[in-house]
């Protein structure tokens, strides 16, 4: 038997938690809207140490991993895109979660990519980016996709071509590797550098993995790639006009009704090309597609 | 005439027991009792019978399963209520890391009253429970008794109408059951109304206006101690000598209690002179002849018995 | 002669933080965040030019870390003990309501945790005073909202504590408040995790933890403090209202439980 004071209380407290609830979810969205706009947004590792950090964690290694797992990924994705970005703490991150769970093979894979690309998608570490690969073949060496990412990197960022084709090649070792990796190795040794090869290597990336970040990393450059190839092609399309109507042609469609062209290019944006009075082709400036840097500096 | 100061109806509690809760044990069953202004009223009963169930049920320290309570015309639901009584528990423990002055000064908080007057009330009614010499000391360094002062203390320093008490003698040495005594009785004589809870019956006996007794968590009986227990005589004592080498007449044998050379029996009131004439033959030297009555204790074991066979339906010897 | 209903707590509160004071354990408390302070001192020395930075942390870490004991200690205790005991047949025997001593319980030992804090932020401020040789070597404010922080944090433990208090042992009331607390400092990434496993039904749920557990990550302005940065007036103002809105959910609910209760 309840009393009215008990029954008002009761009252209350269901119909006020409720709403009290919803007030308190509504500001959280505030403060996390607020504390996420912050322009140098406060990251702090509680140890600098991730060896320490093994000792501490009194065998919940692989938890660990994964917070911080969950931390490099919402770290790196709170930053990408935004001009002005840093990503000094992902090495850490990835370090921490690599340390406390040496088979994180998604962290190997997510560190090769975004430790060497350039600010605003990376941290443009292309050293880091090897030592965590390097490291997670040493403790994973029956994983041939850590040796094609390392592969990768010494091809993509640093032009290495031996120590590519090398590090293709030691993959390809593996008794359960694709034969891709051997003719991978094959190609870069002869033709390191090439658009071709680039693409291959890149294709590869975006088919072997699920996470989105990593994909759309794959797909900016295959655009890339795609668009400097055009480029490459419209040049000598316009030397061609140069040396037969005695000067460069003023657009694609000069190319066109040439007969040198079927149709007006675009790019993969969907814009068309632009050729320059030097007779250099060039994206239209609204295109969002990015040239590689690294496959800027190749000469023509 | 005004409400009475104690009105319980109907009150029961039932408690959840067994290894599931799921069984319900009925520890105090459809109280009904009415107390006057300025009785003293005594709730006896054996351990066990729902007489601190009652207490804590009118202090709202747990709630009725069904049934009301009011004091002074309140309902035991009314925090105002609470002005107008005094309680002390069973055994009080209190903060022991305060003074016996603090933790007046601190009960005497609750009840509005200015610095100054709170001050003198406080003094005032450590004086009158005798603890004002030992005012300042820690209440973790008290006795029994000298708590059990304190927990009165407390329960009378806002003067309220209705004083509950329970158990106040327990662990009392004789002089502190005697102070416990003058104060229930200077409250009477203050017009106010007293409600304890004891197992010693003689003090209820003493005390009391009227009492009532609880066995089981049943109300076996409500009267004065007189109206309880009969003014019937039930028989007569004597007591006597028999001289060295005497015998005890024989029909008197089976009956007669001894104690080296003194012997005590119980006769009809019919057959008293007969015994004597018997005595009085055997050269006995009589001591003394006395009636017997019922007490109080009597009827108290009485009704345990009759519960006890109630429950336990075997047969009652009787006398 | 009446009491206002608003003084009654406060008349709990006051002999709930006077015995805190007189029960020992607090002075130890306070004599371990000091010596902690110390030892961040000696810590500086070996990493020069950080000592600024390495003092904030450690000594922030530790006011806060002594707080968080102190409020678990004594708050499921809090009400516990007085039905234990039975203080409160007597209490509960004057013309008090049973929220009003919840209330007051509560401020007292949320005073007592002032008291203790802001003791711990003064040796704190002057381990940087000696460490900066009469500079504090950065602003000071940010160190000062970095406290109140954690105070706000520790109104919403001493809240949960005597939540379970009323209902539940010592110590399986640490442990729920202790749960709490730590799946609060871990919220976001809770959250996170939900939504990059990439299960819908998993990113709904934690989605719904979130919002629902208080979120401690709110209060950690450690790392703020350390480096000096200004900390919006804004949030502080939207952390104050958090704390207080969730502080009011856990008393009312802990008011209901309570009133309901039957004492043993």
């Amino acid at each position: 038997m309840t009393n009215p004071s008990q029954n008002r209380l009761l009252w209350t407290t269901v119909f006020a938690l409720p709403v009290l609830f919803v007030c308190l979810a509504l500001l959280q969205k505030n403060i996390d809207a607020r504390t996420r706009s912050a322009s140098n947004q406060q990251e702090e590792l509680l140890l600098r140490s991730p060896s320490v950090m093994k000792k501490l964690s009194l065998g919940y290694d692989p938890l660990l991993a994964d917070i911080y797992w969950t931390r490099a990924i919402q770290y790196y994705g709170a930053r990408v895109g935004i001009p002005g970005s840093q990503f000094d703490l992902l090495w850490p991150l990835l370090d921490f979660t690599t340390t406390l769970d040496p088979r994180f093979l998604t962290a190997y894979r997510f560190g090769a990519i975004f430790l060497e690309e350039y600010p605003p998608v990376g941290a443009g570490r292309s050293d880091l980016a090897i030592e965590l690969v390097k490291r997670g073949i040493a403790a994973n060496p029956d994983e041939w996709h850590l040796n094609s990412d390392l592969g990768f990197l010494y091809y993509w960022r640093l032009q290495d071509y031996q120590k590519s084709a090398a590090a293709y090649l030691e993959g390809s070792k593996n008794p359960k590797a694709p034969p891709w990796l051997k003719m991978m190795a094959a190609r870069v040794a002869s033709k390191g550098g090439s658009v071709e090869t680039s693409r291959m290597i890149w294709s590869e990336i975006y088919q072997s993995t699920k996470d989105s970040n990593v994909r759309k990393a794959a797909l900016e450059n295959l655009r890339g790639l795609k668009a400097q190839d055009d480029e490459a092609h419209l040049d000598e399309l316009a030397e061609n006009y140069k040396s037969r109507f005695g000067h460069y042609p003023f657009s694609t469609r000069d190319l066109r009704d040439a007969g040198l062209l079927p149709g007006i290019p675009v790019d993969p944006d969907g814009l068309p090309y632009l050729i320059g009075s030097d007779g250099h082709t060039r994206l239209d400036p609204r295109s969002t597609v990015k040239i590689p840097s690294v496959m800027a500096i190749q000469p023509r | 005439m005004s409400a009475p100061a104690i009105e319980i109806s109907g009150l029961t509690k039932d408690y959840p027991s067994g290894f599931w809760r799921k069984r319900m044990r009925r520890s105090l069953d459809d109280l009904s009792l009415q107390v006057e202004d300025g009785e003293v009223f005594g709730f006896l009963g054996p351990n066990g019978a729902g007489k601190t169930t009652t207490l804590k049920l009118l202090m709202g320290l747990i709630f009725p399963t069904s049934g009301t309570a009011r004091i002074r015309g309140r309902s035991i639901d009314d925090v105002a209520m609470h002005r107008d009584i005094g309680y002390l528990p069973e055994q009080p423990y209190f903060y022991d890391y305060l003074t016996a002055r603090e933790l007046l000064d601190y009960y005497a908080r609750f009840f509005g009253y200015s610095a100054g007057e709170r001050r003198e009330r406080v003094e005032r009614f450590l004086d009158r429970v005798g603890l004002a010499s030992t005012a300042h000391i820690q209440l973790r360094k008290f006795s029994k008794g000298m708590l059990q002062r304190a927990g009165i203390a407390q329960a009378i320093l806002h003067d309220p109408q209705v004083i509950f008490l329970d158990e106040p003698m327990s662990g009392l040495d004789p002089v502190g059951r005697r102070e416990v005594r003058d104060i229930i009785l200077e409250l009477k004589e203050q017009g106010r109304t007293v409600f304890f809870s004891t197992h010693i019956l003689s003090d209820a006996e003493m005390l009391c206006d009227r009492v009532a007794v609880l066995v089981g968590g049943k109300l076996q009986g409500v009267g004065s101690p007189n109206e309880l227990v009969s003014m019937q005589v039930t028989g007569m004592e004597i007591l006597f000598e028999l001289p060295e080498g005497c015998a005890l007449p024989s029909v008197l044998t089976g009956r007669a209690a001894r104690a080296g050379t003194r012997y005590r029996i119980e006769v009809p009131e019919v057959e008293l002179y007969k015994a004597l004439d018997l005595l009085r033959d055997s050269e006995a030297r009589i001591l003394s002849v006395q009636p017997l009555r019922p007490t109080l204790e009597d009827f108290f074991f009485g009704l345990v018995n009759r519960e006890k066979s109630a429950n336990h339906a075997t047969e009652v010897e009787t006398r | 002669m009446s009491a206002s209903p608003i003084a009654l707590p406060g008349v709990v509160a006051v002999n709930t933080f006077r015995e805190a004071v007189r029960d020992r354990v607090l002075y130890n408390l306070i004599f371990f965040a000091l010596m902690m302070i110390a030892a961040a001192i000696l810590v500086g020395q070996i990493s020069i030019g950080i000592e600024h930075l390495v003092i904030i942390n450690l000594g922030l870490s530790a006011i806060s870390l002594f707080g968080l004991i102190m409020a678990i200690f004594i708050g499921v205790g809090l009400v516990y003990k007085e039905m234990e005991k039975r203080t409160l047949y007597s209490l509960l025997a004057k013309p008090v309501r049973r929220w009003q001593f919840l209330v007051g319980k509560y401020a007292g030992l949320l005073l007592t945790l002032i008291v203790n804090t802001s003791f711990m932020t003064l040796g704190l401020l002057a381990a940087l005073l000696y460490v900066g040789h009469g500079h504090f070597g950065g602003p000071t404010i940010p160190i000062l909202v970095a406290v109140y922080f954690i105070l706000l944090e520790l109104a919403l433990v001493t809240a949960l504590a005597l939540f379970f208090s009323c209902f539940s042992s010592p110590m399986l009331s640490t442990l729920f408040t202790l749960g709490i607390y730590i799946t609060g400092v871990f919220a976001q990434d809770i959250r996170d995790f939900g939504e990059v496993t990439g299960k819908s039904g998993l990113g709904a749920m934690t989605r719904v933890i979130y919002y629902f557990l208080p979120n401690f990550h709110n209060f950690n302005a450690i790392a703020a403090a350390s480096h000096g940065d200004p900390i919006p007036v804004p949030l502080i103002a939207q952390n104050t209202l958090y704390a207080f809105l969730y502080v009011t959910v856990i008393l009312l609910a802990s008011a209901t439980v309570f009133s309901r209760r039957n004492l043993k």
